[in-house]
C-alpha cells in the first residue's frame, strides 16, 4: 500500500533525521493504526484511505478529534456497529485515529479534469 | 378417444420403440443367456470371411435417405411459429429434451431469426435473454433441458420477473412414461415441469398438440410482452416434437396472428384525483423506478416533472430520468415531499420509510418514517395486477391513498393532461419558485457528489469513484451503454455519468440473484451491437465466478463488450453482514488470515479473471492496481471492442 510505504518511511527516516521524539511517536501509532484498520475490519465500510461511500462515512482526511470516536464507536445504534473494548481495545482505536490523521488531504475536485467535465 | 393423429403417432413410437427393444432383447439374449449359447450349432465356416457385395456396399457407401421418420417433423412447424414473431436469437445450452426443435432451427430454419447461440449455463442463457430485452425491447426465446436444466434457469428466471422482463422460457420434456427412454431422459422428465417456477412467472403451459403449441407460444408472447412484463415457460413435449405434422379434424395447424395487447391505463377517476393532488401540492415529489419502459417514457416523465416542477428521485431500475435535469435528486429528497407520485416502485415501503440494521428489536433491527406525516402518496404500478403469494417480490405493505393498478408509462400522457387542467392561474408563480429552488439545490449536489468522489482519488487499490470515472472518459466519445454495474460501487455512474438516453443504463438484476451480471451484459452487448452502440459494464468479481461461461459465449459470438472488474477480492456485502454480527455479539470476527471474515473473501489464491477470460477467447489485462495503469490499458480495450470483440480488465478496488 502506498500510504503504508509512505508512513514507513517516515519512520525510518523521523529516527534518522531526529525527529522529536512525540513526532516519532504518532508516526509509530500511526503505522500500528493502520494495521489495526484493516484487521478491525474498518476498511469494509470506510474505504482503505477512509475516504467512505454509500456504506460508510468519510473518516480521512481530517478525521474528527479523538473524543468523538471513543463515544461515537463504542455505543453507536444506528447502520454502524458498535465496537467493544474487547473486540477494539482503546489502543487501537487511539492508533487507528493516528493513521487517520496521517493520511494526507486529498485534491480538491475541482483540480481533478475527470471530475469536471 | 383417439383421433386419427394419435392413432399415427401412436404407432409410429410404438413401432420404433418396440423395434428397439426388440433388437435390446436379441443383444441381451446373446450376452446373458448361456442355455439359448449351449444349444446353438457349432460353427461350420471360419469367424471371419470376405464380405458380401451387399455387405461391403453397407459399410463404405453412402447410405440412402433412411427416412425413419415420415413427413414435416412437428418440431419443423414449431420453428415456423417461432419465425412469426421475429425472435433474433435463442441463446441455449444443447440438451437432448429439445433435440428435435434444436435440429429444426438450425437446419430447417437456417440458424437465422432465431440463431442459436451455445450457452454453457441455463441462468447464462436466461440472463442474456434479460439483458438483450433491456435494451432492444424485444424478448428472446430460450431453450432448457427438463427438470435439470429448468433448475438451472430457474434463478435467472426469479430475476426476470423481479425486474419485469419478458423471456420465453421453452423446456423440454418426455411426458408419456410408458414410452420415454429410460434411465436419464427419465430422470430428466416430469409431470408437471412448469411448478417450479410458476410462482415467478406470467404463465405457463404444456400444449400436447402442435396446434395447441402454435396457440399457446403466441400467446405466451402476448402475456409475456403485455406490461407488466415477466416470463413465461412453455413445456414442450420430445414426442410432440418428432410427431409428424398432420391434418386434424381435415386442417393443418396454423399459426395465430400475434396482436400486441394494449398495457393497462389509470383509472380516469384515479388520474383526476392524483393529478389535483398534484396540483395543489406545495413539494410534490415523484419517484420512478421502472416508470420508462422505452424511450418515451423518458421524455414524458420530463414533461410532467417540469409541468410541476417537482423534484425527481430515479431508483434506477431503469433509465427513467437524465441524470444532468436540475429536478434529478437524491433520495432525501422524499422528506419534505407533501405528496409523493411513485411510479413503478419495487418497494414503496422502503421508498418512504427507513430500515437501520442495528441489532435492535431481538435482532430485526429499527424502522422509521422518512416524510412527514400526512404526505399523500399516490402510486401507478402495474405489479399490482400480478401480484403472487409465495415469493416476497410485492415487499413490506404500505398505505396509499391513490393506488394505480396500471402501466405508468401508458397512464402519464393523461396525467399530464389531468395535471394541465388541474393546475390554476394562482399556482403558477409557487411552481415557478420551485424552479429555482431546484436549480440551486441542483448545483449544491453536484458539488457534494464530486467532493466525495475526490476522496481517495489517487488511493491503491483504485477507489471506486476513480474506476468509473477512468471508465467514463475512455468512452465518453462513443454512443456508449452502461449494461451492468455490479458489485455496488457506491453508485458512481448514476452520481457522476451524464446518463440522458435509455440505453445509457439499464437497471440492475431485479432480483438480486448474483450472477445476473456477466450474461446479463453479454445478452445487452448483443443487442447494443445490432444497433452499432458501444457497451461498458462494471463487472464484480463473485458475479463473474457464478457462471464465467458466459465469456466463451461471447467470444464465440462475437459480442463485443468491455468489461471493467471492480474487483475488491471479497462477497463485500457479506463481509460487512459477519462483521456486523460479530459486532453486535461482541466477538472478534474470525479472519483467519484474510482481509475478511472467514468464508467471505476471495484472496489466496487471487483469481487471475483475465487469464480466465484470455482462455476463453477475451482480449484482457491485469490486474491493475493504480490509475496510470488503468488509464493505459483502457485505451487499448477500447480500441479492442470497436474491433468487434470482448475485452476484460481486471482491476484491483476499494471495497465500495
Amino acid at each position: 500500500m502506498k500510504l503504508q510505504n509512505f508512513l514507513t518511511s517516515l519512520v525510518i527516516v523521523g529516527g534518522l533525521m531526529g525527529m522529536p521524539v512525540q513526532a516519532q511517536s504518532d508516526l509509530a501509532a500511526a503505522e500500528k493504526g493502520k494495521t489495526a484498520f484493516v484487521q478491525n475490519g474498518c476498511w469494509q465500510c470506510h474505504g482503505f484511505s477512509g475516504q467512505g461511500g454509500v456504506a460508510g462515512a468519510k473518516l480521512a482526511p481530517e478525521p474528527k478529534p479523538l473524543e468523538f470516536y471513543n463515544v461515537f464507536v463504542r455505543y453507536s445504534n444506528g447502520p454502524m456497529p458498535p465496537y467493544s473494548a474487547k473486540v477494539l481495545s482503546n489502543q487501537d482505536l487511539s492508533d487507528i485515529h493516528a493513521y487517520l490523521k496521517y493520511i494526507p488531504k486529498g485534491l480538491d475536485y475541482k483540480s481533478i479534469p475527470l471530475l469536471n467535465q | 378417444m383417439a383421433d386419427d393423429r394419435e392413432t399415427q403417432t401412436a404407432v409410429g413410437r410404438r413401432h420404433f420403440l418396440g423395434g428397439v427393444i426388440a433388437s435390446g432383447a436379441a443383444t441381451a439374449g446373446a450376452v446373458l443367456a448361456p442355455a439359448a449359447q449351449a444349444a446353438e450349432p457349432k460353427p461350420t465356416k471360419p469367424a471371419v470371411l470376405p464380405p458380401s457385395a451387399h455387405g461391403a456396399a453397407a459399410e463404405t457407401g453412402v447410405p440412402p435417405d433412411l427416412g425413419r421418420i415420415k413427413g414435416t417433423p412437428g418440431s419443423d412447424f414449431m420453428v415456423d411459429v417461432i419465425k412469426s414473431l421475429d425472435i433474433k436469437y435463442v441463446p441455449s445450452n444443447c440438451a437432448s429434451s429439445f433435440r428435435a426443435l434444436h435440429e429444426s432451427l438450425i437446419d430447417y430454419g437456417g440458424n437465422t431469426q432465431p440463431e442459436f447461440l451455445t450457452c454453457m449455463h441455463e441462468e447464462s442463457a436466461v440472463a442474456m435473454a434479460h439483458g438483450y430485452f433491456k435494451i432492444a425491447g424485444k424478448p428472446l426465446l430460450t431453450l432448457c433441458h427438463g427438470t435439470v436444466g429448468l433448475q438451472h434457469a430457474s434463478m435467472a428466471m426469479y430475476n426476470a420477473w423481479c425486474d419485469r422482463v419478458p423471456v420465453i422460457v421453452v423446456g423440454g420434456n418426455d411426458t408419456d412414461a410408458a414410452y420415454r427412454p429410460p434411465g436419464v431422459p427419465t430422470f430428466h422428465a416430469a409431470q408437471d415441469i412448469n411448478a417450479m417456477v410458476r410462482d415467478y412467472t406470467k404463465w405457463d403451459d404444456a400444449p400436447v398438440s402442435l396446434q395447441h403449441f402454435s396457440q399457446s407460444f403466441i400467446r405466451a408472447y402476448k402475456i409475456a410482452m403485455t406490461p407488466p412484463y415477466g416470463p413465461v415457460a412453455i413445456s414442450l413435449d420430445a414426442a410432440l416434437q418428432m410427431a409428424p405434422v398432420h391434418p386434424h379434424a381435415g386442417q393443418m395447424p396454423y399459426i395465430p396472428r400475434y396482436v400486441p395487447t394494449s398495457p393497462p391505463q389509470g383509472d380516469s377517476g384515479a388520474v383526476k384525483e392524483a393529478a389535483r393532488l398534484l396540483a395543489l401540492a406545495d413539494n410534490p415529489v415523484i419517484v420512478a423506478d421502472r416508470s420508462a419502459r422505452t424511450p418515451a417514457g423518458i421524455a414524458l416523465l420530463v414533461e410532467l416533472a417540469e409541468l410541476l416542477q417537482a423534484k425527481v428521485i430515479d431508483q434506477g431500475s431503469r433509465m427513467n430520468f437524465p441524470r444532468t435535469h436540475y429536478l434529478n435528486s437524491p433520495a432525501a429528497a422524499v422528506a419534505n415531499a407533501d405528496v409523493i407520485l411513485g411510479l413503478e416502485l419495487s418497494d414503496f415501503w422502503a421508498t418512504v420509510n427507513s430500515y437501520t440494521d442495528n441489532g435492535d428489536n431481538d435482532g430485526h433491527g429499527v424502522n422509521a418514517t422518512r416524510i412527514k406525516p400526512n404526505t399523500k402518496l399516490i402510486s401507478i404500478n402495474a405489479v399490482d395486477l400480478i401480484t403472487k403469494s409465495n415469493y416476497q417480490d410485492f415487499q413490506r405493505f404500505q398505505v396509499i391513498d391513490v393506488q394505480m393498478a396500471a402501466d405508468a408509462q401508458a397512464t402519464l400522457p393523461a396525467l399530464i393532461e389531468a395535471v394541465k387542467s388541474a393546475i390554476s392561474k394562482d399556482r403558477l408563480d409557487a411552481i415557478a419558485k420551485r424552479a429555482e429552488a431546484a436549480k440551486k439545490a441542483f448545483a449544491e449536489e453536484q458539488v457534494r457528489t464530486r467532493t466525495a468522489a475526490a476522496l481517495g482519488w489517487e488511493a491503491s487499490p483504485i477507489s471506486t469513484a476513480r474506476l468509473v470515472m477512468e471508465t467514463f472518459d475512455a468512452v465518453k466519445h462513443l454512443d456508449w451503454s452502461l449494461v451492468a454495474s455490479e458489485g455496488n460501487v457506491s453508485n458512481w455512474p448514476n452520481r457522476l455519468w451524464p446518463m440522458e438516453k435509455h440505453h445509457h443504463w439499464i437497471g440492475r438484476s431485479g432480483g438480486y440473484g448474483v450472477g445476473y451480471g456477466a450474461p446479463a451484459s453479454v445478452g445487452a452487448a448483443l443487442a447494443n451491437r445490432d444497433l452499432g452502440r458501444f457497451s461498458v459494464s462494471i463487472q464484480s468479481d463473485g458475479d463473474l465466478m457464478y457462471a464465467p461461461g458466459v465469456l466463451w459465449t461471447a467470444a464465440k459470438h462475437k459480442i463485443p463488450l468491455l468489461s471493467v472488474m471492480h474487483n475488491n477480492r471479497g462477497y463485500h456485502q457479506e463481509v460487512m453482514h459477519i462483521q456486523r454480527l460479530a459486532n453486535f455479539r461482541n466477538r472478534k470476527v474470525n479472519l483467519d488470515g484474510d482481509m475478511g471474515p472467514v468464508g467471505t473473501s476471495i484472496e489466496k489464491p487471487d483469481i487471475e479473471y483475465h487469464k480466465l477470460a484470455e482462455s476463453m477467447g477475451w482480449w484482457a489485462k491485469g490486474p491493475i492496481k493504480d490509475a496510470a495503469a488503468l488509464r493505459v490499458a483502457l485505451k487499448e480495450a477500447v480500441e479492442v471492442v470497436k474491433s468487434g470483440h470482448p475485452a476484460l480488465l481486471n482491476v484491483w478496488t476499494q471495497p465500495r
